[in-house]
């Protein structure tokens, strides 16, 4: 077991990291369609209170992400966040900025309400935006120059795009009538900029990176993952078709579209993990060579096996209480 | 022209300084919540949730703070103090880990359930919910002190090749000053909270608040402080012996004391100058310090110049230990002076009240001032005997740590401004909502045997 734990932290901070996407990508999804007019107060409550419960605990995914990496992978942590250093504090300061606007909202004289509103707003797509320009940065190995920066920007774009279209397909579920129509129109714009990201990303991921063109091209690896991109197109079109028939009788199947959105992000990150293992940092340092002390990653690993799965088990039950439509936004 | 050493110290200061605010009003105001709840599910009186509702508010704009700025600080280590990471990080990586899986996910995840899960969920698990998310704040701050205290006292590993390995987890754990700096913190998170609760409290009594929640709530806060205050002098007692034997420069530098003495004074007043290594204006007590530190009125403490060039500067540790020290005592004397009143059956008078709402947040300045003390007491080192901090700075260029620096303390001053300013706003907000009988409703919910949703009216809503 020893000799495999950098590639199970591989795997554990991958997990992290896929969690935190799906899961903070819907409620930053939600900040980024937050309606801004002046008579939407009601509307945007609605939005606030379905994410209301979730945020604080989706976004602990990311601590753990970032926390997996300093445990298990120092040098890679270094590396990432010093590469990444000024637009890692952007986005810090919009984690902050949406965080801290979520309460004070609710909280402060009324007529500042509109104005935390926008801070809320501003902060997700801040957030958004700076993770995907990171993760452009990230898997070209922090590589400079003019294709490895528009790349990093189509990167940050797509991650933006997709955060909205799992956080409009997270309002179709959670809401009724006229914010789950206008919800609808716009997940499925989003979808469609998430499906063309998606494609563009591909096709330029392998054009700039020889070794991941040979992993993906060659035989008879070519055949295995075919039907990566197939299941992909296959989500893609049931969730627009879903959304274009919207509102469907009794509300059929509102969970279609965020179950599409977790998988499309499921497929992405297999494609990723594909083309990138066993790297930590994509080109220059292996996982292997990057890991902690075992007697610490054991140390680790044993709390981790038995603490893993009690959070899993109580963050669904967190989900299954406020299972349903949203209701009022209170608070107690 | 600062280097990129000072401009990201100066960071690490700000966030760390800024961050620590909330935990030490969150963790206290979990167990105030947590005993408002179970003394609402004892007695049925209404007034108890009156006070848990207004307060989960407070708590749930705290804990938010707290998130951000903590999350900020995870990423400090990697972008700021790489060598921190690169050579003890097979002590600090698994102890941040355990706090992240064993609390950060219990507080965030039940913190939910707590806030908007009242009418969702029975009501013995809301009391849980309440419970584990106070729990989740303790668990998370033994953890961090942890490391904290491993980087002050190390014990439990061997160094191999300039990089720290793990020997005996229970010895890192449970390093000489771990016990001594936890129940310190945990006192302090009492006292802070409570002089936040007996502040707001009193501020809303003397804005015409008749109601009888925040007379609870002030009353809950001064019984609570009066026990802790003496307690947690006793235990800063208790951590200053500790700090004497474990690191004496530091002690040093807190009493003044240049050349090892016997019999040395207690220093009430004095301008430690580091470049003349002396005091001028000097307000001692003869014998005083030798006999707190020894228990021996000639006992020997050891002067900064057996330590020069390795001990932490001297005038910070100097003032912080003061005002410590200073407005822990003054707490003291208005925790008691506020019991004396409870105990007399006296309405407090108004030059007290006032006096309560200018404490309000008294357990910041306390506790940051002990921090300062502390950390500044660690220096030069970073990791005590093993790594110095100039020797983990990143390389980063000055100028990007310049420019996150302003980042950074443009939003903190902001938050700071809006958090006060909130709290303040809603205490006036709950003095002009006049009091309903929600007893009723909130009993309901209590004996009905299944759990369904009893809406409260919308005026009650207002009256949270």
């Amino acid at each position: 077991m020893e000799a495999y734990l950098p590639e199970i932290f591989l795997g554990l901070v991958g997990l992290a990291v896929f969690v935190y996407a799906v899961l903070d990508g819907f409620d930053l999804g939600v900040g980024i369609l937050l309606p801004m007019h002046t008579d939407d107060l009601a509307h945007r409550d609605q939005f606030i209170a379905s994410i209301g419960p979730f945020w604080d605990a989706n976004e602990t995914w990311l601590v753990l992400a970032v926390g997996l990496l300093f445990i298990a992978f120092p040098e890679a942590h270094n590396t990432v966040l010093r590469e990444l250093y000024l637009v890692a504090t952007l986005m810090l300061i919009g984690i902050i900025m949406r965080g801290v606007a979520f309460d004070f909202r609710a909280k402060a004289i009324t007529t500042h309400r509109l104005a935390w509103d926008r801070v809320f707003k501003i902060g997700s797509i801040i957030t958004a935006l700076t993770q995907g320009y990171m993760l452009g940065r990230y898997v070209l190995g922090f590589a400079d120059g003019l294709a490895a920066q528009l790349f990093s920007i189509l990167s940050a774009f797509c991650v933006m795009g997709a955060y909205t279209f799992i956080g409009g397909a997270w309002l179709v579920m959670k809401t009724e009538g006229d914010i789950q129509k206008r919800s609808a129109v716009i997940t499925r714009k989003a979808a469609w900029a998430t499906a063309i990201g998606v494609a563009a990303v591909s096709i330029v991921n392998p054009l700039i990176s020889a070794e991941v063109a040979e992993r993906w091209v060659s035989f008879p690896a070519v055949i295995l993952l075919l039907p990566i991109p197939l299941l992909v197109t296959a989500v893609f079109v049931v969730v627009d078709r879903y959304l274009v028939g919207m509102p469907h009788h009794k509300d059929f199947g509102c969970w279609i579209p965020f179950v599409g959105a977790a998988m499309i992000f499921l497929m992405a990150f297999c494609g990723l993990a594909y083309s990138y293992f066993p790297y930590i940092i994509p080109g220059q340092l292996t996982a292997a060579e990057a890991a902690s002390a075992p007697e610490s990653l054991m140390f680790i690993l044993v709390g981790a096996l038995v603490v893993v799965p009690v959070i899993l088990l109580y963050t669904f039950f967190s989900y299954r209480v406020f299972w349903g439509k949203v209701g009022e936004l209170k608070y107690y | 022209m600062l280097e990129t050493l000072e401009l990201s110290r100066i960071q690490f200061a700000a966030n760390i300084s800024f961050h620590i605010l909330f935990p030490s009003i969150s963790i206290g105001l979990a167990w105030f919540l947590f005993y408002f709840k179970l003394r609402f599910n004892l007695s049925g009186d209404g007034i108890w949730m009156r006070a848990y509702r207004f307060w989960v508010k407070v708590f749930a704009l705290t804990f938010a703070l707290g998130v951000v700025s903590g999350i900020t600080m995870s990423f400090q280590f990697g972008t700021n103090w790489p060598g921190f990471m690169a050579t003890v990080g097979n002590i600090a990586g698994p102890l941040l880990g355990y706090e992240v899986l064993t609390a950060f996910f219990l507080e965030a995840t039940f913190l939910g359930v707590m806030l908007f899960g009242f009418h969702r969920v029975p009501n013995w698990l809301h009391t849980t919910a309440t419970f584990v998310v106070a729990f989740g704040t303790s668990l998370s701050a033994f953890w961090i002190i942890a490391l904290n205290s491993w980087m002050q006292t190390p014990a439990g590993f061997e160094m191999r090749d300039g990089v720290a390995f793990p020997l005996d987890w229970l010895q890192i754990i449970f390093n000489p000053s771990m016990p001594y700096r936890f129940v310190h913190m945990m006192l302090a998170t009492f006292l802070t909270s409570s002089f936040l609760i007996a502040g707001v409290s009193a501020y809303r009594i003397i804005k015409g608040d008749e109601k009888r929640a925040p007379k609870i709530a002030l009353k809950s806060a001064l019984v609570v402080a009066s026990v802790v205050a003496p307690l947690q002098i006793f235990a800063g007692d208790m951590h200053g012996l500790n700090t004497f034997h474990h690191q004496p420069q530091k002690v040093a530098a807190m009493e003044g004391v240049w050349e090892t003495e016997r019999g040395a004074p207690l220093l009430l007043f004095a301008v430690p100058s580091e470049e003349d290594r002396t005091n001028y204006f000097e307000v001692p007590i003869p014998n005083m310090a030798s006999l707190i530190l020894t228990h021996e009125f000639d006992g020997e403490i050891k002067g900064l110049n057996e330590f020069e060039g390795e001990h932490p500067p001297v005038a910070p540790l100097f003032f912080g230990f003061r005002i410590m020290v200073g407005v822990g005592v003054m707490m003291l004397g208005l925790a008691w002076l506020g019991s004396s009143f409870l105990i007399r059956k006296k309405a407090p008078p108004k030059w007290f009240l006032i006096s309560l709402v200018a404490f309000t947040f008294s357990g910041w300045l306390a506790t940051l001032a002990g921090w300062y003390v502390t950390e500044i007491g660690r220096q030069p080192y970073l990791v005590s005997g093993v790594l110095k901090t100039a020797d983990a700075v990143t390389p980063i260029a000055a100028g990007n740590v310049g420019l996150s620096l302003a980042m950074y303390l443009t939003v903190y001053a902001v938050l700071l401004v809006a958090y006060i300013h909130t709290l303040f706003y809603m205490a006036r907000k709950s003095v002009l909502v006049e009091e309903f009988e929600t007893n009723e409703a909130l009993n309901t919910v209590v004996s009905s045997e299944d759990d369904s949703k009893i809406p409260l009216t919308g005026q009650q809503e207002a009256s949270m």
